[in-house]
C-alpha cells in the first residue's frame, strides 16, 4: 500500500509528464498529417455551440487555475498579500464555476458521441475514452468541493497548502508523496486521473491543444509562399 | 507595382451543356476517397437554383467572404479576435446535409439475393454510418435541369429582385448551367480565415493550396469561403480544396477539368496583376464598382514597363510571353466579355465566366421578339434569361457591362452568320457594339472553333528555380521512414490511425468463374 502510494505520487507524475512532452514532440514530429482537433462538427452540428463552448471554456479556466493556484509558491502568495482562506475561496469559487461547465459540456459531448448515428459511426475507441475519462476526472473534481467547503468553512488551508506544496515538490524534481497521505481518498483519485490525462495526450486528439492559434491575432490576412530563390534587389 | 503571375480560368457558359464531365473526372482524379466522397471541387449548378451546398451564395447565412469595416476589409465572419472566440463550435460552419450525406448502392445484393418473385434492389447505404438509407434527400446536383419545385429553387439569392413569379410560369421560365470550382482569388478569404496559417497562395501561378500537414481542423475556411470550396474532410480531420490540378499545371497541362470538357467551355491561362493593389482595389467601397476595380488590377503584359518590372520580380519570360497570349487576357480585358463571379465578396476571383445567351430561334420565328438589324438575332435586353439575373451573379447586380457583352457575342454571331449564310459580311451589328471585323474573327476563332492550343496556354513551371537541393531528394519518393509521400499515417502508429478503409458493410459479389475454363 506504501508502496503503490509513493509510486502513484512520487514516480507516476514523471512517467506521466515525460510520456506527454516526449510523446508530444514525437508525433508533432512524425505524425503531423495526425495533428489536429478532429471536430466533428461537419456530422453534426446540433448543440455543439453550448456543449463545445462550454467545455473548452471550462476547461480552459480548469488548466489555468490549477496551473496558477498549485504552482504559485507560497511566499508569492504572501507578498501579494493574499490570505490563504481568500486563496481557498477563490480556488472553491472558480473550480465550481470553470468545473461546472466543463462537466455540463463534457456530458453533452460524450452524449452527443454516444447516441448522435453519425458521429458515434465515426467515433475511435480513444474519442470516445478520453472524452468519458475527462468527464470522470472533472466529476471527481467537482465532488471534492463538499471537503474544500467544509475546510474552508472552520478556517483550514492545510490541505490546500499541502496540495501546492506536493506539486511543487513534483516540478522541483524532489517528490514528495507523504504530503498526500493524509488527503481524502477523493483528492488523491481526482490527482491520479488528471495524471493520467497527461499520460494518454499524445495518443488522442488533444494534441490540438499546442496548437492553440494565438499566433493568428499578430499575422497578416494573405500568406504567400514560394519556392524559388529570392532574387537580391 | 508588384508584379506577379496568376494562373487563371475563363468558362463560356454559352457552350456549356451541363454534362458534369469535369466533375466526374475531378471526382475520380481527386476526391475519390472517404472523408470527402461529399466534396466536389469541381461542380455544376443549375441555375436558378440554391445550388450546392444549400444556398452556397446567400451570405446572410453563412458570412463568408469580405465586408468593409469603416472602409476596412475584414472578414465577414467577424474581426480576428471574436472569430478566435468561437473557434470551440463555428457558427458559421455547415453541416453535412446542407452538401448531402454521401451515399453508395448495396450493389452485391443483386447478385448475392436468393430467388425471390420480385427482382432484388440495390438500397442506398449511408458512407457516414453504413447504414442502409431509407431515401436519398439530396444530392450534389438534386437541381439538375431545373428539377425539383420552382418556390424552393425561386430562394436562389438571384433572383430576390426579380419578379418570381412571371419566371415560375413555363413559358418565361429560363436556365443555364454554372460550373464551379475553386476561383484561386487574389484576396482569398479561406488564406485569411485560417489560424494556423496552413493555407497559402503560391507565388509562382497563384493556385491556393492547404498545407495538410499544418491544418489543424479549426473549420474556419469552410465557412469563409463565400463560393464553399472548401471542404473539411471528416475522415482525415483536414481541410481540402481544389489544387488547380498544380502537378497538370506545372507540367504545361490545363486542369483536368478543362481537358476533359467535352463543350470546350474552359480556357486557362496566364495573367500578369499588381499585388501591391489588392487591398486597395478590393476595398473598392461601391460593390458595383469592384468588377472594374478587379479588371483595373491586371496589368498589360505588352507594356514594357511591366515586361521590365515583371522581370525584376521574378516573372520567367516564358510566362510574361504566355500573357501576352493568354486567352484570358483577351476576353477579361480586350473584349470584356468575361466577368468574375460575384464581385461583391470582395476575394477577387481568378476563373471568370462569359455570360450564356439563351436558346432562342424559334421565338424568333414567331416575331417575338425584337431583333438587331439583321433582324435574325435578338437584341440582348429581349432573351429569355433576364440581364438582371446573369448581373446579380457577375457584375453586384450592374446591368451594362453585361448587357453590352452579350450584344458583343450577339454581334460576333450576327457577323459570322452573314460571312457562313449569306457569304456577304453584314458589319452593321459589328459597327453598333464597337467590334472591328478582326476581333471579331478572332472570337469566333477562340470560342467557336476553341482550339486546344488556344484554350490553353499554359507555361510549364520552372522547376530549376525552385528552392528544393535536388540531390537531398535522391531517393526519398516511394521510400521514407516519416511522413513525405506516405498517406500520413505508417502502419504501426502509436497514434491514431484511419477508422477503416470505408464506412459502409462490404459485402462482396460472388467469385466470377474464370474465363475460358471449360472443365
Amino acid at each position: 500500500m506504501e508502496f503503490l502510494h509513493n509510486f502513484t505520487f512520487g514516480v507516476y507524475p514523471y512517467i506521466a509528464v515525460t510520456t506527454f512532452l516526449l510523446g508530444s514532440w514525437i508525433r508533432f514530429d512524425r505524425e503531423q498529417y495526425t495533428w489536429k482537433s478532429d471536430s466533428s462538427q461537419l456530422l453534426s452540428k446540433c448543440g455543439m455551440r453550448f456543449a463545445s463552448n462550454l467545455f473548452h471554456y471550462g476547461v480552459i479556466g480548469l488548466f489555468f487555475g490549477h496551473l496558477a493556484g498549485l504552482l504559485t509558491p507560497h511566499f508569492v502568495f504572501a507578498a501579494l498579500g493574499l490570505a490563504d482562506m481568500t486563496h481557498q475561496w477563490i480556488a472553491i469559487g472558480a473550480g465550481a464555476v470553470f468545473g461546472g461547465a466543463c462537466l455540463i459540456g463534457a456530458v453533452a459531448l460524450w452524449l452527443r458521441r454516444m447516441t448522435n448515428p453519425r458521429v458515434r459511426a465515426n467515433s475511435r475507441r480513444a474519442d470516445i475514452n478520453i472524452l468519458g475519462w475527462l468527464v470522470l476526472t472533472v466529476a471527481l473534481g467537482l465532488s471534492t468541493l463538499p471537503i474544500s467547503i467544509h475546510h474552508a468553512s472552520a478556517g483550514d488551508a492545510s490541505v490546500m497548502i499541502r496540495l501546492a506544496d506536493w506539486v511543487q515538490s513534483i516540478v522541483y524534481l524532489h517528490p514528495e508523496p507523504t504530503l498526500l497521505q493524509s488527503v481524502a481518498a477523493v483528492y488523491q483519485f481526482h490527482i491520479f486521473l488528471g495524471m493520467t490525462v497527461f499520460l494518454f495526450f499524445p495518443f488522442t486528439r488533444l494534441v490540438h491543444v499546442w496548437s492553440a492559434p494565438f499566433g493568428y491575432l499578430s499575422r497578416a490576412y494573405q500568406i504567400v509562399r514560394t519556392k524559388r530563390r529570392r532574387i537580391a534587389c | 507595382m508588384k508584379v506577379r503571375a496568376q494562373f487563371a480560368l475563363v468558362f463560356n457558359l454559352d457552350k456549356c451543356i451541363g454534362c458534369h464531365t469535369c466533375s466526374v473526372t475531378c471526382k475520380n482524379v481527386w476526391s475519390n476517397r472517404k472523408g470527402i466522397e461529399y466534396a466536389w471541387f469541381n461542380n455544376v449548378e443549375s441555375k436558378p437554383g440554391i445550388g450546392y451546398p444549400k444556398q452556397w451564395e446567400n451570405q446572410d447565412i453563412w458570412r463568408g467572404g469580405w465586408e468593409l469595416v469603416d472602409g476596412k476589409l475584414q472578414l465577414k465572419s467577424g474581426s480576428k479576435v471574436s472569430r478566435l472566440l468561437n473557434i470551440f463550435a463555428n457558427p458559421d460552419m455547415p453541416e453535412i446535409d446542407d452538401y448531402y450525406e454521401p451515399f453508395t448502392f448495396d450493389y452485391a445484393h443483386l447478385q448475392n439475393a436468393k430467388l425471390s418473385e420480385a427482382a432484388p434492389t440495390a438500397r442506398p447505404v449511408s458512407q457516414l454510418t453504413g447504414k442502409k438509407m431509407d431515401k436519398i434527400k439530396w444530392g450534389p446536383n438534386w437541381e439538375d435541369d431545373l428539377a425539383g419545385e420552382y418556390d424552393k429553387r425561386a430562394k436562389d439569392v438571384n433572383m430576390k429582385d426579380l419578379e418570381k413569379q412571371i419566371y415560375s410560369q413555363f413559358e418565361n421560365t429560363f436556365h443555364m448551367y454554372l460550373p464551379r470550382m475553386c476561383n484561386h482569388c487574389l484576396n482569398p478569404s479561406c488564406v485569411a480565415a485560417c489560424p494556423s496559417g496552413s493555407i497559402y497562395k503560391r507565388e509562382e501561378d497563384g493556385i491556393v493550396l492547404v498545407d495538410q500537414d499544418k491544418c489543424r481542423g479549426w473549420r474556419q475556411c469552410v465557412s469563409s469561403c463565400p463560393y464553399k470550396k472548401v471542404y473539411y474532410n471528416w475522415e482525415s480531420g483536414k481541410a481540402e480544396k481544389c489544387i488547380g490540378c498544380y502537378p497538370r499545371v506545372e507540367s504545361g497541362m490545363p486542369t483536368i477539368c478543362s481537358e476533359s470538357c467535352v463543350g470546350r467551355i474552359r480556357y486557362n491561362g496566364i495573367m500578369l496583376y499588381d499585388a501591391d493593389r489588392i487591398e486597395e482595389l478590393a476595398s473598392t467601397t461601391d460593390e458595383q464598382d469592384i468588377y472594374e476595380a478587379h479588371r483595373s488590377i491586371f496589368l498589360d503584359p505588352n507594356d514594357p514597363e511591366v515586361i521590365a518590372a515583371a522581370r525584376r520580380d521574378g516573372v520567367p519570360d516564358d510566362w510574361i510571353d504566355a500573357a501576352r497570349r493568354s486567352p484570358i487576357w483577351k476576353m477579361a480585358m480586350e473584349w470584356k466579355i468575361a466577368f468574375p463571379m460575384h464581385p461583391e465578396f470582395r476575394t477577387l476571383p481568378m476563373v471568370w465566366y462569359v455570360p450564356p445567351l439563351s436558346p432562342v430561334q424559334s421565338a424568333i420565328d414567331q416575331g417575338k421578339l425584337p431583333t438587331e438589324p439583321d433582324g435574325m438575332l435578338p437584341r440582348a435586353d429581349a432573351m429569355r434569361l433576364p440581364l438582371q439575373y446573369l448581373a446579380s451573379l457577375f457584375t453586384a447586380g450592374k446591368e451594362q457591362p453585361v448587357f453590352d457583352a452579350l450584344n458583343k457575342l450577339m454581334a460576333m454571331r450576327s457577323y459570322q452568320r452573314s460571312v457562313h449564310v449569306d457569304n456577304k459580311a453584314d458589319t452593321r451589328a459589328l459597327d453598333k457594339v464597337g467590334l472591328t471585323e478582326q476581333q471579331a474573327k478572332d472570337m469566333y476563332q477562340l470560342m467557336a472553333i476553341a482550339n486546344y492550343e488556344d484554350r490553353f496556354v499554359i507555361p510549364t513551371g520552372h522547376a530549376e528555380l525552385d528552392l528544393e537541393d535536388f540531390h537531398g531528394f535522391q531517393g526519398q519518393n516511394g521510400f521514407s521512414f516519416g511522413n513525405d509521400s506516405s498517406p500520413g499515417v505508417s502502419v504501426i502508429s502509436l497514434f491514431p490511425t484511419r477508422r477503416k478503409e470505408a464506412a459502409e458493410a462490404q459485402e462482396f459479389p460472388p467469385a466470377a468463374a474464370p474465363v475460358g475454363d471449360e472443365s
